[in-house]
Parts: structure tokens; C-alpha cells; sequence
């Protein structure tokens, strides 16, 4: 194996706004060699997968290649520097066929411009036998029918053919199946023997030990430790991810009270299965599990969003109508969707039409909005919520992630709700941000609500909730309570029925 | 004709029908298969002139100019765009074709005038959409009255008689017994399916349209692209112009208003375009054009009114993006 560096990042450090997402990281990424790249949500991995691939350019610091100093001004120029990155969401073109697709921008010509389909096609079959990938895709298929699993293999042999030398994988395993993921690691490993430089990044340790070489840690954009696989454990790597202490960023809590406020039995819907659970007021109820498991479906489906084909969601004893929305926001559930900018906020409108989105019958006189009367009624809960803002007036698409949280929050609680529905209450939120959430959190429990809270953030399940269901594949997997509640558990009750075997063999070989 | 790339299946055990389908592809042999309804439909109201040698030359007549119209529209649509100010290009290229002749007294001046004119038109289009990074429909919708307007202003308001046989030759000369401007459509097909389906730039052309992050990332230059499809489509369009000025022996700026980018985008949606680009067919336009144009005709021998004759032309379009996002929504 050689250790020939291609791209040496030396005190890399980039900011936005207030937020310090890198500072002073270095790394190097050699050839003939799988670096895993770990660290919680917000730590930097996507911020330092970017600067490789070009897409922002570092504050300070140098990005070395081949020992010579670069800058990239846009992907495009670190894809010819055989730098790339394969997305957990592949870009494909639908419509044209798998050789098409793995050489956009470089068909092969014959004379007179036309396509050389022979040479296209031979070329991509070569490349689908190298991988394996034979029995999986023809040439000449269409691309819209294919799996994720494919569709990212398509973005590999783009890198490939295109003299990809060093290679970033984001997440590459969240929507594969177990087979597929083993399929995926003999490419990846096929990629080292043949002296690129893999960066893989994922949230699952199990995978990171078992293929990678050295493993970088990063925490809130500090580079924390480089170390070679075989001197560490998963342990040891969950320690350095987490770093400070969970009880600094959570408020203490009161215990919840007895009566059940939302009870769910046997829901089922398009995307969901047999999903039963009790919420009682002032209880924090987390949900974990992967993306895609179904947490946000199943959120979805007690609000009513979309039919429910099976079971029941009742409110205080009353049963919900199924698909309407609209009734269960007048019978008290609140629902702040992951997707805030384009699911929860009129970003063009100001925080206080946003806010009285679920009351238009409190803000209007005769007919017509009130203004005045709005202002009285959110006011005080903006204040409550700390939205930092001139005014109320102030056009949502100028404040922080944080402050529009807060003002998803708002509207919520204008509405006074039973229930409160969180779904990854704080993707793309700066620490700072982060704590005064959870501080509210804790607030709105503490007065009685009832609330759930989606997270991917394992340190984020575990300091906010009273108990916490696991999702997968659509299904709760596992409840856990009081001490069972913890990140080993959870992760075990997240995999994918397929993966289970893989993630207990992987266990035992860890030291 | 049809395109070469298709679905994996399992050849050996396909019947006969399934293995026509995945020649042809399900999307062509459904057109065909509307085509024939409706032919059997006016063949058996109106059988005694329908099929008759002259009438299917005036269907040919009929649809050449909407046909490279539709052709152009779906390169254009194709590439992620829209251009729905053909049709005012094609009233404009007819007054400018007249006018060169005109002035020069040369038949070629006028394919010339009507070709660089409608080139330019693209190209002003393109320039806007491309630059000034505005959306394809608003920019055309003004653009079709702008040129609709300088096609009153420079003829001031007035058709200009063209008094060149040599020139008219275009629009009602025969050749092997086929009007001329069928064979111009044929001529327009073949250029776009050789550049469409197997040339690297029109590959390219469904990478932009189809994922234009790959095709960015890809080293393609969009916007150049983009351009590229507006001039072609106002050339294209400088074409229709001149078989209708060489076919009505004039030049009037009120030409081509009747609808006919209505017809050409209904006929490449129906041909298989989607909205979102990077889907798309000549030989599906083609067969869009034949269904347009069945219908029509179809319709004008049936003694359907001309009011109702409008209200089923805008139902086709609909119902062919209806299609078109069911077809996309299904996969």
C-alpha cells in the first residue's frame, strides 16, 4: 500500500456568518488508502467535503495537490483535478441510457461529430465488469427505472473513467440494502487497489471500521484526531465524536405527567406499518432511525397528512379524521416539518404572517386581517421563543436557522396545541441556536405539552427525550426507556433487517 | 428510426407485440396506435374523399410547416426550454422574405432574408432567457409580440405580393409527384433526428435538459447550449416562413397567428416531451404533426365548426401534458 499524499488540506478554516464550521482543520488523503471522515451533524463534514470539491473556497489555510498549492474556483475545476465526491443523492439523467449517463460531456466522436455508440458502449460494459456491476445494468438501459444502489454506481464510473484519483464517498450506505452495501465496499476496496484515495464518510462506525484505514474525527469544526484504525475502537471514536458532555447543552427536565394526550393504534399508511405509541403530557417522546426509515412519514400520518389505510390516532380520547390536516391543527397538533424552508416558512412573507398562518380566525375583524390584534397576540410568544429580529415585520428570509425555528415555534404555540410534532428541530442550526431549543423544548414540556421529537443526532434523541422509539424500514423497532436508552441501542434497533447480521459480525471483530 | 437505447428484458422469451413495442418504443406505438383510430374514424364518415391521393397530400400540404415547427419546438424543449414565439417569427420572416425578393428581384433572396432573420429572432430570444436568466415562456410570450409588431411596422401593415416563380416554386412546386414543402419537412426531420439522436452535441443536448448539475459538472457549457436552441428554433422557424410565403405568394405580417405554436408544442408534448426537459423525440413530433393533422382535416371534412375546432385543438394540448406528467409521476 502506498502512502503518496495527493490532497493535503493544511489549517483549513471557513466561516458563515458567526459560524465557525471549520477551524485550523488539516488532514491528508493519501493514495491506496480509505480515510473514514466522522463526526455529528454540524461538525464540518459536509463544509470539508465541499472545499475539496470546490464548491467554497477555504477562509484560511492551503489545499495542497500533489504537494503544490491549489484553488478550485467551482467543481468543475476539482473534477479535473480527479477530485470527487459521489452525493447521497446521485445525479443522473433520466431519460438517456446508463453509457450516456456515465460519460456526460465526453462521448466518444467519430468522424463528422456523431456518437460512437459501439465505442460508448463497449467502453461502459468494461467499466460494469471491473465493478461487478454486469448482472446489475446493461449500457444501453434507461436510467429513470434504476435503484439508488445504481444509480450510484453510475456516479462512480464517472469518476472513474474521468481519472477520478481521489474519491469522497457522503453517506454512500443510508439507502442501500446489506447486499448492496457489501457490493459497494468491493468497490470501494477495488478503488484502493488501484491507488485512489477514498474518503468515506458515514454515521455508521460499524462500516468505518470495517473498511477504512485511518479514521479522521471532526467536532465542531476542529479536527480533533487522525488515527489508524487498528489503534482505536468504535468506542473510542463515539467519545472523541461527542466530546462535551451531553448535560451541558440539555436544561434538566421534569418528570412527565400521567395522562395520555395522543395515542396512536395500528396506524398504517402508504409508507408506514403498524405504528402504535402513547404520548403523555409534558413527556418528550424521540424518534430515531436512518433517513429514510419512515420518521417523518409517520409524523406525517398523525397529522393527517395523506390517508391512513389502517389503526387510529386519537387526541385526548377524540379519534382524528384521516388525511385532513386541517382538523388536526384545530384539535391540537402541531407539526414543524424537517424541511423548514420550503415545508414550514413563507420566506418571502414577514414573521408576523407567518406566525398567524393557524389563526386566521384570531387575527381578522370582520373579514379583514387585523394587524394590531395579530401583533398582541404574537408579541409575546416571539418575546417567550426569543426570536431575535428588528421587528415583526422583518422578512423571514433574512433571519438565521435558529430564529426561523423559533418562528415556526411561534406559530405553533399561537395556536396553544395539545401535541407538537419536531421534526429535526435543529438541521442547520449553530450550537448556540441548538441550546436555546432545546431550552424551549424543555420549557413546553415542562407546561404541559406533549412532544415528539425527530432526530438523527444521537446526542440530541438521547439529552432531550423521556423515552424513545426506533424506526426502520417503516416499523418501530424497539422502545427504549431510562438506562436501555443508549446510542448502541439505538443504532442496533436502526439497521435495516439486511444489515443486521453484517453489524453484529463487525461487532465481534471490534477490539 | 427509432432510438437505441432501450430496457434490459429477457429477448428470448418476448412475443412478437413486445418485441415491437421495445423497437418502436410504447410511447411511439400508442401515437400510432391514436393515429389509426382516427383514421378509421373520418375514413368511415367521410371515406369517399379521406383517403383519396389528393387529400392525403393535402394533409402533407397541411402539416409541413407545423412539422419542422414541431420538430424545432421539441430540440427546444429537449434542451429545458420553451419558444412560443414561433409562430410571430414566421409572420415576421414572411414579410422580410417578401421584401428581399422584392427589393433584389432574386428568388435566393428570399430563402436568405427568411433564414438570418429568424435566425436573429432566435438569437434575441436566447440572449434574454440565457443571460438575463429570465424564464423561456414570459421572455417568448413578449418576444411573440414584439416580432409581431415589427412585422406590422417594417410592411406597414400591409401583405407584399411576390411576383418570383422561381421562388414560389418552394411552396407549390412538385417533385417525383410530392409537394415541395414535404419535402422540406423531410429534409428538416432527418437534419434534426441525425443531430438530435446520434450526434455527441445533440446528445448533449438531452445531458443539459435532462440533469443540467451533471451536465455543469460534466464541462458543458449550458448556457451556450441553451442559446444554440433558440437560433436553431428561430431558423427553423425562418423556414416556415418562407414555404408559406413561396406557398401564398406573399408576405403578411398577420401570418402564422392563427395558433401555430399552440400546435407545434401540443404536437412535440404528445411526441413525448416533458416539461422539465431532457425528453423527446423527433420521430414522436412527427407523429404528433400526423395527428394534428389528421384531426384538422379530419374535422373540416366532417363539417365540424371552426369554434369547436378550437376548443378540441386546446384539449389536445392538455391532455398531451396531462400525459406527459402522468408518464413522469408513473416513474
Amino acid at each position: 500500500m502506498s502512502t503518496a499524499e495527493i490532497l493535503t488540506l493544511k489549517g483549513v478554516s471557513k466561516a458563515f456568518g458567526v459560524v465557525q464550521a471549520l477551524d485550523g482543520v488539516s488532514l491528508d488523503l493519501r493514495a491506496g488508502e480509505c480515510l473514514a471522515l466522522v463526526g455529528e451533524n454540524g461538525a464540518g463534514k459536509s463544509t470539508l467535503t465541499r472545499i475539496i470539491e470546490g464548491v467554497f473556497a477555504p477562509d484560511a489555510g492551503q489545499l495542497l495537490l500533489d504537494g503544490k498549492p491549489v484553488q478550485f474556483s467551482g467543481p468543475r475545476e476539482s473534477h479535473r483535478a480527479g477530485i470527487r465526491v459521489i452525493h447521497q443523492e446521485p445525479e443522473i439523467i433520466a431519460d438517456v441510457s446508463v453509457a450516456e449517463n456515465v460519460f456526460p460531456g465526453a462521448l466518444p466522436a467519430r468522424l463528422g461529430g456523431l456518437v460512437d455508440r459501439a465505442r460508448l458502449h463497449a467502453r461502459t460494459a468494461e467499466l460494469l465488469r471491473l465493478f461487478g456491476m454486469e448482472r446489475e445494468m446493461t449500457p444501453t438501459q434507461i436510467c429513470a427505472g434504476l435503484g439508488p444502489a445504481q444509480r450510484q454506481m453510475i456516479e462512480i464510473m464517472r469518476a472513474v473513467h474521468a481519472g477520478g484519483r481521489v474519491i469522497a464517498f457522503d453517506e454512500p450506505t443510508s439507502s442501500l440494502t446489506g447486499e448492496e452495501t457489501e457490493r459497494l465496499f468491493a468497490v470501494i476496496r477495488r478503488l484502493r487497489a488501484d491507488g485512489v484515495a477514498v474518503v468515506y464518510i458515514s454515521h455508521r462506525l460499524a462500516e468505518v471500521v470495517a473498511l477504512c484505514d485511518r479514521v479522521a474525527v471532526l467536532r465542531d469544526g476542529k479536527m480533533i484526531d487522525v488515527v489508524p484504525i487498528d489503534e482505536t475502537s468504535e468506542e473510542d471514536i463515539t467519545r472523541k465524536m461527542v466530546g462535551r458532555t451531553l448535560t451541558e447543552m440539555f436544561p434538566g427536565r421534569a418528570p412527565p405527567g400521567d395522562a395520555t394526550v395522543l395515542s396512536v393504534r395500528a396506524m398504517t399508511t402508504e409508507h408506514v406499518s403498524d405504528i402504535s405509541l402513547q404520548l403523555r403530557a409534558g413527556e418528550v417522546l424521540g424518534i430515531g432511525g436512518l433517513v429514510g426509515a419512515g420518521r417523518s412519514e409517520l409524523a406525517r400520518g398523525i397529522f393527517g397528512v395523506g390517508a391512513r389505510l389502517a389503526g387510529s390516532v386519537e387526541l385526548e380520547g377524540k379519534p382524528l379524521p384521516s388525511g385532513s390536516p386541517g382538523d388536526a391543527i384545530l384539535a391540537g397538533i402541531g407539526l414543524a416539518p424537517e424541511d423548514r424552508k420550503h415545508e414550514a416558512l413563507l420566506l418571502m412573507r414577514s414573521i408576523l404572517d407567518n406566525a398567524v398562518l393557524c389563526i386566521p380566525d384570531r387575527v381578522s375583524r370582520g373579514g379583514l386581517f387585523d394587524r394590531r390584534r395579530a401583533e398582541g397576540i404574537v408579541a409575546p410568544i416571539a418575546e417567550r421563543m426569543r426570536v431575535k429580529a428588528p421587528s415583526l415585520h422583518t422578512q423571514v428570509s433574512n433571519l438565521s436557522g435558529g430564529n426561523q425555528q423559533k418562528v415556526v415555534l411561534t406559530r405553533w404555540l399561537a395556536r396553544a396545541p395539545k401535541v407538537l410534532i419536531l421534526d429535526e428541530p435543529t438541521r442547520g442550526i449553530d450550537v448556540g441556536a441548538k441550546s436555546e431549543i432545546y431550552r424551549l423544548i424543555a420549557d413546553l414540556a415542562r407546561n404541559g405539552l406533549g412532544i415528539i421529537v425527530i432526530s438523527s443526532e444521537m446526542g440530541e434523541l438521547l439529552g432531550l427525550s423521556d423515552r424513545i422509539l426506533v424506526m426502520s424500514e417503516g416499523r418501530i423497532t424497539a422502545e427504549l426507556e431510562g438506562a436501555a436508552m443508549t446510542e448502541d441501542a439505538i443504532l442496533r434497533a436502526a439497521m435495516p433487517s439486511g444489515h443486521a447480521p453484517v453489524f453484529d459480525a463487525l461487532q465481534g471483530e471490534t477490539p | 428510426m427509432t432510438s437505441d437505447v432501450t430496457r434490459p428484458s429477457a429477448k428470448a422469451t418476448m412475443g412478437p407485440l413486445a418485441s415491437l413495442a421495445e423497437r418502436v418504443g410504447i410511447h411511439n406505438l400508442s401515437l400510432i396506435l391514436a393515429l389509426v383510430v382516427l383514421l378509421i374514424v373520418f375514413g368511415s364518415l367521410r371515406g369517399d374523399v379521406f383517403f383519396s391521393s389528393r387529400n392525403v397530400l393535402n394533409i402533407g400540404m397541411g402539416v409541413a410547416i407545423l412539422g419542422v415547427l414541431a420538430i424545432s419546438q421539441t430540440a427546444v424543449i429537449v434542451s429545458g426550454g420553451l419558444d412560443i414565439s414561433v409562430g410571430a417569427i414566421v409572420g415576421l420572416t414572411t414579410v422580410t422574405t417578401a421584401m428581399a425578393i422584392e427589393a433584389t428581384g432574386l428568388a435566393a433572396a428570399g430563402p436568405a432574408a427568411g433564414l438570418i432573420v429568424g435566425a436573429l429572432a432566435g438569437l434575441f430570444n436566447g440572449l434574454i432567457i440565457t443571460y438575463g436568466r429570465v424564464n423561456a415562456i414570459i421572455v417568448t410570450l413578449g418576444t411573440m409580440a414584439i416580432f409581431r409588431g415589427i412585422a406590422f411596422i417594417i410592411s406597414d401593415g400591409q401583405s407584399i405580393s411576390i411576383f418570383n416563380d422561381t421562388f414560389r416554386l418552394l411552396g407549390i412546386g412538385r417533385f417525383l409527384g410530392i409537394p415541395a414543402p414535404i419535402w422540406v419537412l423531410v429534409g428538416v426531420a432527418l437534419v434534426f433526428y441525425v443531430f438530435l439522436h446520434l450526434s455527441v452535441v445533440g446528445r448533449n443536448v438531452y445531458a443539459i435538459g435532462g440533469n443540467p448539475v451533471v451536465a455543469r459538472l460534466s464541462g458543458l457549457n449550458i448556457r451556450g447550449y441553451r442559446l444554440s436552441m433558440y437560433v436553431l428554433s428561430g431558423c427553423v422557424a425562418g423556414i416556415g416562413g418562407v414555404l408559406l410565403a413561396a406557398r401564398t405568394g406573399s408576405g403578411q405580417p398577420i401570418s402564422g397567428s392563427e395558433g401555430l405554436e399552440l400546435e407545434a408544442i401540443t404536437a412535440a408534448f404528445l411526441g413525448g416531451c416533458a416539461m422539465q426537459g431532457g425528453k423527446g423525440t423527433v420521430i414522436g413530433a412527427l407523429l404528433g404533426v400526423a395527428i394534428i393533422g389528421v384531426l384538422n382535416n379530419g374535422m373540416i371534412l366532417t363539417g365540424v365548426p371552426t369554434f369547436y375546432q378550437m376548443l378540441a385543438k386546446g384539449s389536445l394540448l392538455i391532455l398531451a401534458v396531462l400525459l406527459a406528467e402522468y408518464r413522469l409521476n408513473r416513474t
